[in-house]
């Protein structure tokens, strides 16, 4: 039974091999990029856009419906681990006593804490400038949460992470996202089409409402990070410490 | 030979389904669908890269300079963050079906029923 399967899995998978390699044998040599799109993306960035960073205006305004799905995704895994891991907890997690003893390790953390979050602003809100934007900064913010669970104690992170902060975050991030589309239709546009000034390129307001959006996504994706992180530590705090309800 | 990032890519994600088919425990199965994902950032930045070419991020380089293709860019950023999201969800699965059965073997799930 075993070998069988193996057989069958040993002849399907040098058929796809052979089928994969005969593709990419059909493709433009490394390095000599073909397409007309991307091309077209960075000459028109700047002058139609006002944004430096033609990877970010990619993600935010080119293809802005598109990361709206890629969200809607984000939003749906966070919230199934959340129904998964919340629906059967039966431990109480309340009584836990978590703390970190060592004062160098909670004063250094919580500056670095503070410090994460301040990168983590810094990366969302020069997303179209330079290298970065919602996504990575939104990870780097959850990351400052994080911090605070690893540096001070369990409770101190349930009070800011968990269910209460990071959930409805996540929704205002996602919601933004949609109804800044929506506000477009309003202004009898394209979803998600600028309906701002866009300013000068390089400076902190520019790319009109992309950056919106940039940072709309940047909330959904630091909620959905902490939500999933925060339902992960919970199951693994009740599992250790928690006294069976 | 000016195809091999390409090859490497369809190489990582033959791995990955090797692994797949083959897993004994389901913390490695979803570790495997990364390895997986993986292949695709590896084959759109490969396609993307262009030879002599920089980061399409034009805060202090002129618009002519060449540059990489930024919508592969793109759709790689985007994909990373979801796949860490499926890991996720995969990984609560996992937990749930180790508390409910007590093993993390697939074949112990054969008379799994939908």
């Amino acid at each position: 039974m075993i070998r069988l399967r193996y057989a069958l899995f040993v002849a399907g998978i040098l058929g796809l091999g052979a089928v994969l390699v005969v593709g990419v044998a059909g493709l433009p040599d490394f390095g000599h990029y073909a397409g007309p799109y991307g091309d077209i993306i960075a000459r028109q960035v700047e002058p139609q856009r006002h944004m430096a960073n033609a990877v970010s205006a990619t993600v935010f305004d080119y293809r802005g419906f598109d990361t709206m799905g890629e969200e809607l995704i984000l939003f749906a895994a966070a919230s199934a681990v959340a129904l998964l891991l919340r629906e059967t907890r039966d431990h109480d997690t309340k009584q836990i006593v978590d703390a970190v003893r060592s004062d160098a390790v909670h004063g250094l953390g919580m500056l670095t804490a503070a410090a994460t979050l301040l990168l983590g602003i810094y990366v969302v809100a020069h997303g179209l400038i330079s290298p970065g934007g919602g996504f990575q900064g939104g990870v780097i913010l959850s990351g400052a949460v994080v911090l605070v669970f690893l540096a001070a104690e369990y409770h101190a992170y349930a009070r800011i992470g968990a269910t209460k902060f990071a959930e409805p975050l996540e929704s205002f991030g996602a919601g933004a996202y949609v109804g800044l589309g929506l506000i477009s239709f309003a202004f009898g546009l394209a979803f998600l089409e600028n309906f701002i000034d866009l300013g000068v390129t390089g400076r902190l307001r520019s790319g009109g409402s992309a950056a919106l959006v940039n940072w709309a996504s940047a909330l959904a994706v630091a909620g959905g990070f902490l939500v999933i992180f925060g339902e992960y530590l919970e199951e693994n705090m009740a599992a250790r410490y928690g006294r069976r309800t | 030979m000016t195809i091999l990032p390409y090859l490497l890519a369809v190489f990582i994600f033959v791995v990955g389904l090797f692994g797949i088919v083959t897993s004994r425990n389901l913390i490695h199965i979803a570790v495997c669908v990364s390895v997986c994902q993986s292949a695709t950032y590896v084959l759109l930045l490969a396609i993307g890269y262009r030879k002599h070419g920089t980061a399409p991020v034009f805060g202090d380089i002129p618009t002519s300079r060449t540059v990489v293709d930024p919508i592969v860019q793109a759709l790689t950023l985007t994909d990373i963050v979801v796949a860490v999201a499926v890991s996720a969800l995969l990984l609560a699965i996992a937990l749930k079906v180790y508390e409910k059965k007590g093993s993390l073997d697939p074949r112990d799930m054969a008379e799994m029923k939908g």
